[in-house]
């Protein structure tokens, strides 16, 4: 325990402490339930007096997940896209014919989801009716657009964007580089990547502008809208980077704001659904509530503890889920 | 660096050209009953025939990363696979990493030193590639892609030694160590091998550049090369002379390797800025690069190994009571700039 942290106001006592028993890659929230996505097979459903009830949903790793809110949507290196309601119901989507991993999953608010294997995006209504789309190298991310049926995908070189709907070619974004996750902003004015590099890229939609988000020690893991929409929240530092999406040109020609700094790695970052405030896990384990307008911070989890894997408020903000590289987790009510 | 060399998973990646049998090493690698599981990382599903859900199928998509450094290429859908696999930790021992024929191995090795979060839970353990013993002499001059992949050898598998006389054995063998004189050579028929000379080697079969003059002779009992032909720097840089009597020294116009050795401590301050500045400078022509070192005022050996211009070191342990303290470097490479090469290492000695 640093001075520092042993100064600032502490929650740490109202944690319920679970135990998921398997490492933790993400987790969400389906309706009362906090849901912890493992690396392996399973995602436990966790009520919010502590009850777990493991589902299994994959065969094998599970490499990518994703949240309506109203059910998960995961990918994993069995081939298969499933996904789990919140009354714990698995359904199965699709499989790869050839039992590729599914890298990749998005979930469209109409309910259309999308996955990738390979080099290969595909979309599926809710009607059953499927189109794919190749683009030139392997998919790193994919992500909706909030507005319309529009797929960005990411990938080696730029990132492609697709009217699936839509005869027209797919329009493709250039920047050199690897390009991993994907995700537009809520206002649909911006697309970011996280990219091999420990680097963010932007495109400003309108006039495919570039914006280069440089800085980072380390690679981005993980992004966060802030509930207003003016800021992207992002790990990869030891302070959490906060770039302004407020303006028309959004982050071009301005610096980040840094919250939070720690002498360790931001891992993880969620913004809280609709007021100023992030919650931040890092390397050494810490999770801090941040206010974003002051910087003020409440300890939620003390140092010296497994890296910060996975962080989710559920939709109206009256709990916050962490969970651990370890596969401990904890549940906070506000 | 947190994490220590015995936490991280042994990488092996799995070279040769065309048609050597390099799938024939796998599927045996994969059908023995070494109670070991491997994930296997192929670039050809169908050609294993063996039922594993730790097959994973490769793209080699070779992607150039924006570091401003031009030889600095990775495996893009290497990262992506091995952080996938890293959440089924546990299920497997190590992995190996086919390439295709045709590929040059360095972005794959450059793959585990570049990568910041391959780096944290693997580590590369030895390349190795099979050659044929039949026509790699031939493939060494009309294929790039060979040389490279005997250039960047830790163990040779020299397949295929029924379909050739000893007289041809002997003179691909010596091709080989024109380029290479330190990979572990084994002479093999159908990859019969055992498993244990060619995975989880360990700190990349380091320790063999300081016994490798002992190897040299070694190589098989009805050779009797015993002319080694070594110098106070022990140059391996042969002309095309035959003594008569042993394996014939090849200079590779192209590919050289040179080693330095000294039996005076170095200078941690010398050495260090300068084998960065010369993989910088010199990386495009520098393959591999290894060494084991001993600093002036450091109880440890110091081992490094690089590919290009990407180097890993770290303290490996102390050293041993009555071990000799020599320092020992080795550059495989084209057109390597040897004086150069001496005499900044020349410099870096702590005493002179």
């Amino acid at each position: 325990m640093s001075s520092e942290q042993a100064s600032i106001a502490s929650v740490t006592d109202r944690v319920r402490a679970v135990e998921i028993g398997a490492p933790v890659t993400s987790a969400y929230f389906l309706k009362d339930r906090a849901a912890f996505v493992c690396g392996e097979e399973k995602i436990a459903l966790v009520g919010l007096e502590g009850e777990i009830t493991n589902v299994e949903v994959h065969s094998g790793g599970i490499l990518s997940a994703v949240s309506d809110g109203g059910r998960i949507v995961t990918g994993g290196d069995d081939g298969k896209v499933v996904a789990l309601d919140a009354k714990g119901e698995v359904t199965l989507l699709a499989t790869d014919p050839k039992r590729r991993w599914i890298d990749n999953v998005a979930v469209h608010g109409d309910g259309t989801i999308a996955w990738s294997a390979g080099k290969t995006a595909y979309v599926k209504s809710p009607k059953g009716e499927e189109k794919s789309l190749d683009v030139p190298s392997t998919v790193g991310g994919l992500a909706f657009a909030p507005k319309g049926l529009r797929l960005a995908i990411a990938h080696y070189n730029g990132a492609t964007l697709w009217f699936p709907n839509m005869a027209a070619t797919a329009e493709f974004l250039p920047w050199a580089g690897s390009h991993l996750a994907v995700m537009f902003s809520p206002d649909n004015k911006f697309l970011v990547t996280s990219m091999h590099e420990p680097a963010l890229h932007g495109w400003r939609l309108a006039d495919n502008r570039h914006m280069r988000m440089t800085g980072y020690p380390g690679r981005v893991k993980s992004m966060s809208w802030s509930a207003d929409g003016k800021f992207l929240a992002t790990s990869g530092a030891d302070t959490v980077i906060m770039w302004p999406f407020a303006s028309k040109d959004g982050p071009m020609g301005k610096e980040p704001a840094m919250l939070a700094p720690l002498q360790a790695r931001v891992a993880a970052v969620a913004c809280h659904p609709r007021q100023g405030v992030l919650a931040a896990g890092y390397s050494d384990g810490t999770i801090l509530m941040v206010r974003l307008e002051d910087g003020a911070e409440i300890l939620v989890r003390r140092n010296g503890t497994p890296a910060v894997s996975a962080l989710a408020w559920n939709a109206k903000g009256t709990w916050l889920a962490f969970a651990d590289e370890e596969g401990h987790a904890g549940l906070l009510e506000l | 660096m947190a994490e220590t060399t015995s936490d991280k998973i042994p990488v092996t990646v799995l070279t040769g050209y065309l048609g050597a049998g390099k799938t024939t090493l796998l599927n045996r690698i994969l059908s023995e009953n070494h109670g070991k599981k491997y994930a296997v990382i192929v670039n050809e599903f169908g050609e294993i025939g063996i039922d594993n859900d730790l097959i994973i199928g490769a793209d080699e998509e070779v992607f150039e990363m924006n570091n401003g450094c031009i030889c600095c290429t990775v495996r893009g859908d290497l990262v992506r696979i091995m952080e996938g696999l890293m959440k089924r930790r546990g299920k497997f021992d190590a992995i190996i990493v086919e390439t295709t024929g045709l590929a040059d191995p360095a972005p794959v090795a450059q793959t585990f030193f570049v990568d910041e979060d391959v780096q944290k839970n693997a580590r590369l353990d030895a390349v190795v590639t099979v050659a044929d013993a039949k026509w790699l002499a031939d493939r060494l001059k009309d294929a790039p892609e060979a040389k490279n992949q005997i250039a960047f050898a830790d163990v040779i598998v020299l397949n295929k030694t029924d379909l050739v006389s000893k007289g041809e054995l002997s003179e691909v063998e010596a091709r080989i160590r024109g380029i290479n004189p330190y990979a572990k050579l084994h002479r093999t028929e159908r990859c019969k091998v055992a498993l244990s000379d060619v995975l989880e080697r360990g700190a990349f079969d380091l320790d063999r550049i300081l016994d490798i003059e002992p190897d040299f002779l070694e190589v098989g009992d009805d050779h009797d090369h015993d002319h080694h032909h070594h110098h106070d720097h022990d140059h391996h840089h042969h002309h095309d002379h035959d003594h008569g009597h042993g394996l014939k020294h090849y200079h590779d116009e192209e590919m050289q390797s040179l080693s330095l050795k000294s039996d005076k401590p170095l200078d941690p301050m010398m050495f260090m800025p300068w084998l960065q500045n010369l993989v910088q400078a010199e990386g495009q022509k520098i393959l591999r690069s290894k060494g084991i070192l001993a600093f002036a005022g450091d109880d440890d050996r110091y081992v490094f190994q690089g590919v290009h211009m990407m180097l890993e070191g770290d303290h490996q342990r102390k050293w041993k009571e009555g071990e000799k303290r020599e320092s020992r470097v080795v550059f495989i490479g084209r057109e390597l700039p040897e004086e150069k090469i001496r005499a900044g290492f020349e410099a870096c000695i702590a005493e002179k």
